[in-house]
This record gives structure tokens, C-alpha cells and sequence, in this order.
């Protein structure tokens, strides 16, 4: 029998024992899952739900899930509106990770901190100086971080160590593994030697 | 001996009569006004372009300049209408280009396009000005190359692709390439721009960066709406100060849009704009309630807003206070499928709205809760209201205050707001809001219902009631058979009815077309053969719609007009 014929629950009201006359077609020894008036998770089995899914054992598209991606066409979101949060945190949580290391030359131990918890690079330098009770210099495209005795860096996906600050604070995010606060004289060694 | 005016006097009369409806009226009066308004019909809408063929439009009205069509059913935005449904936009233009080689504009949404289709338009038309392709599909920038290279006069495009234009000056007045994924060669954009002093509408895709924005911007202080691409940087002070200082010379701008990847340390560089702004969009931009607050009460001449559920209720409230001008709002849910977002955006929100913006008259809000009493107190604060679509995230959510349906709360809506003309369900349901719905919404014309009702009475209780009602899109409803057929003649008064996952049966699709000849009734099924159907199968999506044309040919496998004359021969 084709896997992906539909269970069709025609009527929703239990007291109507419309379940009792109405025709279904079904997987042969598919349960009849009650329908519930108040919502619990986002597991409502419609037919379009199991159309939509394609994995093939059954009990896993019906068990308790927190997403509703389920069932077709709801929310009634345009898909260009789908991923505007949900791609930013795949991209964020995949390989490089929210939690990076960071070292200051110098410091006994390293710290970790969140870069989710930030939305920009004032606040990410803000929450470093907290932290190592140091003093960042103001960043300028030319000269770097200039005026204090440290600098932020960071080590990429490449594994190169980049200055902390030319590119976008999205794409940053993404593609840092590690940070660690350079002295200033070491720092301005790494831009001359670019 | 009756006197009548003169054909040209009554052309020039009618020349002032815009409005379809009204012209439509006029050709209804007497056979000489009939001809009259035949030939100086300049502009037809097709709602829905399988309701008519080409050469009959052709046919009736031959001296027309604009022509917009509509191909799929709404529902489609949502991926419930398969691949290969129709709406190809080919047969049309085919008819047009030799029909009406004056056409200046062509509107078309929801339609398959081919680049020959758009090559064809690019050649055809002498005088052809205007080109707008939303939600379309099947044409790639080879195609829009043809439109920039072929069309000298073309003053308003969107998505096209720009080293095609012609290196004079142009007469464009609109380019929208936000939907083009790929990346646009900038000093051709740039230059594109600086010659093109009547640009009106600008929208750049993201992958414009923001350090650019600045320089386009200073090209063409002109201005009145600009989509940004993307809104971030690194961190480069000269970007702000350059920045603010182009947006300080665009005294036109009045809409804002883009926003995609904003830091919110760059936000208030349009500042000096605000104050002007009338539409704002920042539906793409994930930043947080503060820093759209911000934002929002520098905006007081605001009338339309979007937004990100991320504006929660305190930005609402600032809505409230600052945008008493408001007309449109619409939030987005940022993250649809996760069951908690943790936004505090709730029914407050709407409710604040509601109370301090006396002009709202059209809402899209998605959100995780509503109550009865919220429903009632914006629909009291709101009779105005004109469009109401309301999601509440959950299927079948009740209220979540007292667990009770969603009945009495939107049917307050439909009772105070008399010039509802648009609405969309969401929430636990019963037939009682049809009731409701039936009894008061007399100017509705669209209603979008998912997950609700008990039987088939809340569908009669629609289509008996609801005496504008054009369009009607269902989805995963209890309704079945008899509602339908107890309401045959409705449906030929009503442009469109879309139902999927719902229980009417094949027997009563074949019923109905055999009734009324003028619908196409089609029967959509992707899993199963449609020529096994026993009559008592339900069908899994079914398309009705009013039509002059006939049975559609051009249908994939899956899809079956149900044909009159084979339904006596079928057991």
C-alpha cells in the first residue's frame, strides 16, 4: 500500500460519534489519536501533516515534537520569512559554536563567553573589559586598536588570527572560533605584518 | 423620439469612470453604451485568469493599455498548491502581443512567466512602460535582460537584471531587485542610478552592503522609497557619519524598507528621515523592542508598519503613543515554529494599538495568545477596521484566559466593524463564529479559515450569509458535503473557493459540476489516481471557481476538472 496515503480525522468533535460511521483511509493498524479541545504541542495530526512527512516510520512523525514544521502551509508564513531567525541561529550554532575561548595574554586562566549574548562589537568589547578589567582601544579601519595596551583578536574558520572588527558583526559571529586579547605592542606587530 | 448624447461626448463621460465595478455597471445599461464603453475600456483586471480566456478579453475590449492577472490560488504562498498547478502566463501575452500593440503596463502575481514570454513582452509593445512580476516564477535574469535591454521607455521594473539597461539616460522610475539572490555588479547599480534623475523607488537586494548605501543614496537624494540591503558593518565610524549624512540630504523619502542583518548601532542614522516616514518595514530586522522603540516614536507621520514579533507589547505601546496616523500594522512571527519564542509579544500589544491609533484599519498579527476580551475591546475601540487577520501561532488555541473558543471574540469583530472586508481565523473555532460571521459580515469578501468548525453548518452558515463573499480558502475543516450543495448558486456568485484537508467527497464534486455548468470544479490529488475515485472518496484539495472559459487543458496528471459529460458514463 502506498506509505503516504493519509489518515484523514474528519471530524473533530468526539461528542458527534461521527468516527463511528465516517471513512477513512489509513495505514492498516494505525491508532485513532484522540483529539484534544485545549492545545498541548504543536503534534495536531492533519492530514496535510502526514503527507508532508516523509520519514518512514510512522510513530516518529506522530510522537510529541517541539516543532511545528510538520504540518504544511502553517503558520501561513511566506517561506522568504521562514529562516529569518532560525537561519541566523543555524549558522551560529553550527561548527563554530556560541561559547568561545577567550585568552588575554598575560591572565592565569582563560574565560568563556557566549557571543550570542551580544549584538554588536560595542557590546562585545564592553563585556571583555568587564571581564579581564582590561581597557580595548577604539577601533579605526587603518591603525587598528589604538590608545589602550590591548588588542582583540580572533582565530577564523581558517584558522587565521583576524583583528576583531572589519568585517560585519553577522559574519564575525559566525566564523569565530577563539578570542584572545593581544598586548597592544604584540597587536600592532600582526597589522604591520599584513 | 429618445435623444442621445453624441458616442464621443458619452467617451469623454465615461473616460472618468475608473473603477471596474462602476464600468462594469455602465456596459450593463443599454446595448450603444455597451459598444461605447468596449472601446475605450483602457485598463482590465483578471482576479483570476483561468475565469476567462485571452482572446475573449481580446475580443470585447480591443484598445487596452494595462492589464493585470492573477494565476494561483492565494493559498499557494504557503506551499499548499502543488508544482505544476498552472497560472502560466504564456497563453496571455501570446494573445496581447498580437492583439494590443499599444500595452503600457503589465501586472501579473502568482503566474509562471518564461523568459520567451518575457522576450516576447520586450519586443511587442511600442509604448510598454510598466512591469511588475510579484510572486511569479519559471523566468531567469536572461529574460529581465531582454525587458532592460528592449524597452527604452520602461519606467518601472522589478527584479531586473542591470547591465542590460541603455547607457543614456533612462526614464526608470522604479528597481526593485530585492528578491534577486545573487549579488548585482555595484558600479553598474551605481551608475544605473546616477543617470536615471526620475527614480522614484529604489530597492536593493542584501547583498548590497551598507558601505555602499551612502553612495547610492547621494546619487539619487530623490528619492521617496528605499529598501536597504544588507544593515550591518563593521565597525567603521565613517560608515555612520557618512550615512546620516546622505539620508539628511533625501527630503522625499518617505518608506523605508530592507533592514536584513541590522546592527542596531547603524539604526539611527536615518534619523533625520523619521520624522517624514510613512512606511516603515522592518519585518527582516531581528532587533530587539528597545532599539525599535528607538526607532518608532521618531516616526509620528507613520501609516504603515512591519514588523518582527520582536517589537513585543512594550513597542506596540510606543506605537500606540507616537503613530497616531497608523493605518496599517503587521507583525511577523520571527521564529513560527518553536512553541515558546520567548517575546513577550501578546494580545496587549494589539489591544494598546487598537485604543491609541484611531486610524488603523488593516492588521496581519501573528502572536501565541488571545482572549475573548481582547477580541471585543479592539473591536469596540475599532470599528473601523477594514482587514483583520489574526494567527494565533497554536492550531486551535483557545482562549487562553477562561479555555473557551475564540467564537464570541471574533464575532465581535465581524459585529462592530461593518466595513470588514477582509478576515483570517485562527484559534479554537466552533460553528458558532460562523454564525456570527453569517449574520454580520455582509461586506466580507475574503475569508481565510483554518483548523475550525464542528460540521458542515458553519460552512452554511458562510456561504448563506456572507452576501459579498468572493473569495474562500479553507484548510483542514470538518465541512463536507452538504453545505456545498446546499449553496450551488453561491458559489457562482463568488470569484474563488479553495478547500484542502476537509470531507467533501468525490461523489459531490461530480454532483456539483454536472449543476452548474459555469464552475470549474478540480479535484486535486497527488497521491492517489483520480480515475479510481469511488464517490464517496474524499478529495484532498478542491478548487472551485466561477468561469466564461470552460475546462482548463493545461493541468498536470494530478489535477482533474471534473467533466459534465463523462460524469453519467461513470459508474
Amino acid at each position: 500500500m502506498d506509505r503516504k496515503r493519509s489518515s484523514l480525522n474528519l471530524f473533530e468533535d468526539i461528542d458527534l460519534n461521527y468516527k463511528a460511521t465516517e471513512l477513512r483511509l489509513g495505514l492498516p493498524g494505525t491508532d485513532d489519536q484522540p483529539e484534544i479541545k485545549t492545545s498541548l504541542s504543536g503534534n495536531k495530526r492533519s492530514s496535510s501533516e502526514m503527507e508532508s512527512s516523509t520519514c518512514t516510520d510512522e510513530n516518529e512523525s506522530r510522537s510529541a515534537s517541539p516543532t511545528k514544521e510538520q504540518v504544511v502551509g502553517w503558520p501561513p508564513v511566506r517561506s522568504y520569512r521562514r529562516n529569518i531567525v532560525q537561519g541566523k541561529k543555524e549558522s551560529s550554532e553550527m561548527g563554530s559554536g556560541m561559547y568561545v575561548k577567550v585568552s588575554m595574554d598575560g591572565a592565569p586562566y582563560l574565560r568563556k563567553v557566549d557571543l550570542k549574548m551580544y549584538r554588536s562589537y560595542e557590546e562585545l568589547m564592553e563585556g571583555l573589559q568587564k571581564m579581564f578589567k582590561c581597557i580595548i582601544g577604539l577601533y579605526s579601519e587603518r591603525e587598528g586598536y589604538n590608545g589602550s595596551q590591548h588588542a582583540p583578536t580572533y582565530e577564523d574558520k581558517d584558522g587565521d588570527w583576524m583583528l576583531v572588527g572589519d568585517v560585519p558583526w553577522e559574519m564575525f559571529i559566525t566564523s569565530c572560533k577563539r578570542l584572545r586579547i593581544m598586548k597592544a605592542s604584540e597587536a600592532r606587530g600582526l597589522d604591520d605584518s599584513l | 423620439m429618445v435623444y442621445s448624447l453624441p458616442e464621443e461626448v458619452l467617451e469623454h463621460v465615461f473616460s472618468f469612470i475608473t473603477l471596474d465595478k462602476d464600468r462594469n455597471a455602465v456596459s450593463l445599461v443599454c446595448k450603444s453604451w455597451y459598444e461605447i464603453e468596449r472601446w475605450c475600456r483602457r485598463r482590465i483586471f483578471v482576479g483570476n485568469c483561468y475565469a476567462v480566456s485571452p482572446s475573449i478579453m481580446t475580443r470585447r475590449f480591443p484598445e487596452v493599455r494595462s492589464v493585470e492577472l492573477k494565476g494561483k490560488p492565494h493559498f499557494a504562498d504557503f506551499n499548499l498548491v502543488p508544482e505544476g498547478w498552472g497560472g502560466f502566463a504564456c497563453p496571455w501575452i501570446s494573445e496581447m502581443s498580437r492583439a494590443y500593440p499599444w500595452l503600457e503596463e503589465i501586472r501579473l502575481k502568482r503566474m509562471v512567466v518564461t523568459d520567451e514570454s518575457l522576450e516576447l513582452i520586450s519586443t511587442s509593445f511600442k509604448n510598454f512602460k510598466v512591469l511588475v512580476l510579484s510572486s511569479c516564477e519559471g523566468f531567469s535574469t536572461d529574460g529581465l535582460a531582454a525587458i532592460a535591454a528592449n524597452c527604452s521607455e520602461v519606467m518601472d521594473l522589478s527584479g531586473h537584471w542591470l547591465s542590460h539597461f541603455p547607457n543614456t539616460c533612462t526614464s526608470l522610475e522604479s528597481l526593485n531587485i530585492a528578491c534577486l539572490g545573487s549579488e548585482v555588479s555595484f558600479s553598474a547599480l551605481e551608475r544605473l542610478v546616477g543617470r536615471s534623475p526620475n527614480l522614484k523607488i529604489l530597492r536593493l537586494n542584501r547583498a548590497v552592503p551598507l558601505e555602499k548605501l551612502s553612495t547610492l543614496l547621494c546619487r539619487a537624494p530623490q528619492l521617496v522609497e528605499l529598501g536597504t540591503g544588507a544593515y550591518s558593518s563593521g565597525i567603521r565610524s565613517d560608515v555612520y557619519s557618512s550615512l546620516s549624512k546622505a539620508f539628511l540630504g533625501c527630503k522625499e523619502l518617505k518608506g523605508l524598507s530592507g533592514f536584513w542583518d541590522v546592527d542596531p548601532s547603524y539604526l539611527l542614522a536615518f534619523y533625520s528621515v523619521c520624522s517624514r516616514l510613512t512606511s516603515l518595514n522592518l519585518s527582516y530586522a531581528t532587533i530587539r523592542s528597545p532599539d525599535i522603540t528607538k526607532v518608532i516614536s521618531q516616526c509620528p507621520n507613520l501609516q504603515r508598519l512591519w514588523v518582527l514579533d520582536h517589537v513585543e507589547d512594550s513597542g506596540l505601546n510606543a506605537v500606540a503613543l507616537s503613530c497616531k496616523d497608523l493605518r496599517e500594522l503587521r507583525v511577523f512571527p520571527s521564529d513560527p515554529y518553536i512553541a515558546d519564542a520567548n517575546v513577550t509579544l501578546t494580545e496587549q500589544g494589539l489591544v494598546s494599538v487598537s485604543e491609541g491609533c484611531p486610524k488603523l484599519q488593516s492588521v496581519l498579527y501573528f502572536c501565541r495568545q488571545m482572549s475573548n476580551s481582547a477580541l471585543i475591546t479592539i473591536a469596540r475601540n475599532r470599528p473601523n477596521l477594514i482587514c483583520f487577520r489574526l494567527c494565533v501561532i497554536e492550531p486551535r488555541a483557545p482562549d487562553y484566559l477562561t479555555l473557551e473558543p475564540l467564537d464570541v471574540g471574533f464575532g465581535a469583530i465581524v459585529e462592530h466593524c461593518k466595513e470588514l472586508r477582509r478576515l483570517s481565523l485562527s484559534g479554537l473555532l466552533t460553528d458558532r463564529v460562523f454564525e456570527y460571521i453569517g449574520r454580520h459580515a455582509k461586506r466580507l469578501e475574503m475569508l481565510s479559515i483554518a483548523f475550525a468548525g464542528n460540521s458542515d453548518l458553519g460552512l452554511h452558515h458562510v456561504l448563506s450569509g456572507c452576501d459579498g463573499l468572493r473569495k474562500l480558502e479553507i484548510r483542514d475543516c470538518p465541512f463536507g458535503d452538504k453545505a456545498l450543495l446546499a449553496n450551488v448558486a453561491k458559489l457562482e456568485t463568488m470569484r474563488s473557493l479553495w478547500m484542502s484537508s476537509c470531507a467533501v467527497s468525490y461523489g459531490a464534486c461530480k454532483f456539483l459540476s454536472q449543476k452548474m455548468p459555469m464552475l470549474n470544479v478540480e479535484v486535486i490529488d497527488e497521491n492517489g489516481s483520480l480515475d479510481s475515485r469511488f464517490d464517496s472518496c474524499p478529495v484532498e484539495k478542491l478548487y472551485i471557481y466561477r468561469t466564461v472559459a470552460g475546462p482548463r487543458s493545461d493541468m498536470p496528471g494530478y489535477i482533474r476538472t471534473i467533466d459534465r459529460d463523462r460524469v453519467n458514463t461513470i459508474s
